[in-house]
């Protein structure tokens, strides 16, 4: 990124310098050679100097020799040529959500990256629909997430903390809602995170988080979500397993808190018109049954 | 001798229409180019102002972050339709159908080649056009998946409706009527020019019309046949781009761009053109060096080919790929830097005349200026990858469309509105249209540069509540409105002086180039007889015989340059 911050700061000054030349002749243009009352007759009809053409046609060139020098030194910086190495993590684009996927601890979670702060990984994008891109500013390039053509970029973050992210590529109805949240954590607290999303839940026995996971069978739920250690391995929506640790619902459209979540799933399509996720026509108590499963895959 | 040799005398009758019945048939059934062009201009004029009231809620939308005053689906549709709409049936349709009007005239010629497919080329963008905004119509709407239709959102899968049909249906329509204009351009300046019009003393408008005639014809078919694969995907079950039956998404880009980047040159060079005649007639100088501008277009016009896939540098084509772009798209910079430059030099020294064509030209040179160098950053592809799909690309390509082919687009009614109708336009609404569009755009645009570094992203409904985010968007909402009035000022002014106009004369403006030296507006025959071409000023040399552009240079009066 300093490579980067290098490239701009060029190519910004020299923008500066050819705008600031332009526009100061016009300026002495209309002040000088504006047609003054009483003036009259035409004025000497100059056709062209070949010298100065020559010469206002080299410094560009130079110019743009810089520019390029210093765009392919960085794009080199940016984007290494990744090794044959497997992946770190596998982001696959959904109209409108990302599924996150880390091979090696068998972790499968949403819209929420998490990432170990300072160290680099490898990312492979993929689509399962229409084209994608990931981007958040802070923690690399942008990219495109092509069906059909997956594609490599190192994620890093520099410091922890949480990075805001969006898909950048229109992909329909809902592209402006397709959110993503960079989690950067220190090296202990990641693996630490890493293994408990890794550990599947314990189905709740008894009282009403019993009666939710019954419901979630039930209604259809599963027939698109996955929730590890149940019948429900779906990946057509986003995997619930451990959503009560995600801070957002919807890919970044609500806070992720109870209240929020039974909002949700009385209406996605209220707060996020167009969203694939249909209305179940739920009760309420069969609201408040499913999302005290949900809360409470993440209490035990 | 040449004082001799009479020019069309100015008519001390009525102002001649065209043709003998000034009724509609005689419009629908004209072959007439000037009609033609006439046409052009107004069914522009029209889809500028539905493409203009697109936007209009479009930013209206953005005023806040939040706002729920047009449904996500109507805004996706609101925005490929301002960009479909502005960019095949505003600008590009009033660039051909001004150089439909003046080429002919310039080069003194009768009508163009071939005057019936001409009227086919208009009526194809005319009907292509109804045929594309007949979807708002239909049940399932407008198109809604970008003027760029990337596949596979736009196939059928993921878009059920119609829309990107219609959108396909009506762009291949209007497509075909820009290829044969663009073959009659080719045909009609090669062969039909005045005798003593060599290519050297062609004017610099005609020389850009026919780089982007060959332009048009070499790379409309690349996007016909896209179209026609795109509907054989959607209608016929055709998988060119479905990547799960074993088509390619990236294809289509490929394909896209391949005409799309060819086609933003379509839209600036006879901007260039325009600017190219306005400057010299207000500086009262000729063209700084006119074999570089001249020249320039040419190497503008090869270099376009080769350059499509920046558009692609976040698809994944790898670092070869990119390099290769990135340096294409930068060379660019150069021959239209020795342009802007030629325009400086031919205003340094003059005597300017500061009248509303000459305000437009002289905005144009900086506000393209700004959109030359946002577009030699973003070829840059590291700066690429940060700012693609956000507004600083918005703001990038506003500044070159609008801050550059719509402000030669205006410099250029203003200056020949009176060869068009016989009179001068308002010069006092027009420096009222000057001022609020120049405020208004800047405005409107400038501010996206910094939304979009700051990192917020484009064709979104609606987006992040970022620090100074909000106020920046309502900044550039405000200055869409009062773009937005100084678009009524200018259409109330075209009003007010077809009426009330004062009478233009042959050459108002002491043009030097042919179109000035018949009647305003010209006869259906255009010329009762061209005057002699032994330079590139034509009437310049016929008003200073003591001191004519090319001493040395013999009178030819027969045989056609062909």
């Amino acid at each position: 990124m300093e490579a980067l911050a290098g490239l701009t700061y060029y190519t910004v000054a020299i923008s500066a310098v050819i705008l600031g030349i332009i526009a100061v002749a016009v300026a002495v243009i209309i002040i000088r050679f504006r047609k003054k009352p009483g003036e009259d007759g035409e004025p000497h009809q100059d056709f062209g100097n070949l010298k100065l053409e020559i010469t206002w046609t080299l410094i560009p060139v130079a110019i743009v020799a810089v520019l390029f020098l210093l765009t392919c030194s960085t794009m080199r910086a940016i984007d290494p040529p990744s090794t044959d190495r497997d992946p770190d993590i596998i982001i696959i684009g959904h109209q409108w959500w990302w599924e996150i996927i880390y091979p090696e601890a068998g972790v499968l979670t949403a819209n929420e990256v998490h990432l170990p702060a300072g160290r680099p990984l490898l990312a492979r994008l993929e689509s399962v629909d229409v084209i994608h891109d990931f981007w958040v500013p802070e923690i690399g390039r942008k990219i495109d997430l092509v069906p059909g053509h997956p594609n490599y970029m190192w994620v890093v973050a520099g410091e922890p903390g949480v990075y805001i992210g969006a898909c950048a590529e229109f992909c329909g109805t809902q592209h402006a809602n397709m959110r993503i949240r960079v989690i950067a954590q220190p090296e202990e607290e990641f693996s630490k995170w890493l293994k408990a999303q890794a550990r599947i839940p314990e189905t709740p026995a008894a009282g009403i988080a019993a009666d939710g996971a019954k419901i979630f069978q039930d209604v259809a739920c599963m027939n698109c979500h996955t929730i590890a250690g149940t019948p429900a391995a779906a990946r057509v929506g986003p995997s619930l397993t451990y959503l009560a640790t995600r801070d957002t619902l919807g890919a970044g459209v609500l806070t992720n808190t109870p209240d929020n979540l039974a909002k949700w799933l009385k209406n996605p399509n209220r707060y996020k018109p167009g969203s694939l996720m249909p209305n179940m026509k739920l009760s309420d108590e069969q609201i408040k049954a499913i999302v005290a499963y949900l809360e409470a895959l993440d209490e035990q | 001798m040449s004082s001799r040799i009479p020019i069309v005398p100015e008519s001390t009758e009525p102002l001649p229409g065209l043709g003998e019945n000034t009724g509609l048939l005689s419009w629908v059934a004209s072959i007439d180019h000037k009609q033609i062009g006439i046409m052009y201009l107004i069914g522009t004029l029209f889809y500028f102002i539905v493409g203009g009231l697109e936007a209009l809620m479009i930013r209206a939308q953005l005023a806040r972050p939040g706002s729920e005053l047009i449904s996500p689906e109507m805004y996706n549709q609101l925005f490929t339709m301002h960009g479909t709409t502005m960019i095949f049936f505003v600008v590009m349709p009033f660039l051909i159908g001004i150089g439909v009007y003046l080429v002919p005239l310039m080069i003194g010629a009768r009508d163009m080649a071939f005057p019936r497919l001409n009227a086919l080329s208009f009526w194809l963008f005319a009907f292509g056009g109804i045929l594309l905004y007949y979807s708002f119509f239909t049940q399932s709407g407008a198109p809604d998946v970008g003027w760029f239709a990337y596949a596979p959102l736009s196939e059928k899968p993921f878009s059920l409706n119609n829309g990107p049909t219609y959108w396909a249906l009506g762009l291949l329509v209007s497509g075909i009527g820009s290829l044969i204009s663009g073959l009659n351009n080719v045909v009609t300046i090669l062969t039909m020019r005045t005798p003593g019009m060599t290519m050297r003393r062609l004017p610099l408008f005609v020389w850009m019309i026919l780089v982007t005639s060959f332009l048009l014809v070499f790379v409309i078919p690349i996007i016909t046949s896209a179209f026609a694969m795109l509907l054989l995907d959607r209608l016929l079950g055709a998988t060119f781009f479905t990547p799960s039956f074993g088509g390619s998404a990236i294809l289509w880009q490929h394909f896209f761009w391949g005409f799309g980047h060819p086609e933003v040159y379509i839209l600036i060079l006879p901007a260039f053109g325009i600017i190219s005649e306005v400057i010299p007639v207000f500086s009262r100088k000729p063209i700084y060096g006119y074999e570089f501008v001249a020249g320039s277009t040419v190497a503008i016009g090869l270099l376009s080919l080769g350059v499509w896939a920046h558009h692609m540098f976040a698809v994944g084509l790898g670092n070869v790929a990119n390099a290769y772009f990135s340096l294409a798209s930068m060379l660019i910079a150069i021959p239209t830097g020795i342009k802007v430059l030629n325009w400086v030099a031919t205003m340094w020294g003059g005597r300017i005349n500061f009248a509303t064509p000459m305000l437009f030209a002289t905005a144009f040179i900086l506000e393209f200026v700004i959109g030359g160098l946002s577009g030699v950053a973003i070829a840059s592809v590291p700066i690429d990858w940060v700012v693609t799909d956000t507004y600083f690309i918005v703001a990038h390509f506003h500044y070159t469309i609008f801050g550059g082919s719509m402000f030669a687009i205006f410099a250029g009614v203003y200056y020949w509105f009176p060869k068009f109708t016989g009179r001068m336009m308002s010069e006092t609404l027009g420096k009222w249209h000057f001022w609020l569009t120049l405020i208004g755009f800047n405005m409107t645009f400038f501010i996206q540069h910094f939304l979009g570094m700051m990192g917020m992203p484009r064709r979104t409904y609606t987006y992040y509540d970022m620090p100074y985010w909000g106020s920046m968007n309502l900044v550039s909402t405000i200055g869409a409105f009062i773009l937005a009035i100084s678009v009524l000022v200018f259409i109330w002014n075209i009003i007010v002086s077809l009426r009330k106009g004062e009478p233009a004369g042959d050459n108002p403006w002491n043009g030097w180039t042919l179109e000035w030296a018949t009647t305003s507006p010209p006869p259906v025959y255009n010329f009762k007889l061209v005057p002699p071409v032994r330079g590139r000023r034509p009437l310049w040399d016929l008003a200073h015989p003591e001191a004519p552009d090319e001493p040395d240079a013999k009178i030819v009066t027969e045989g056609r340059n062909g």
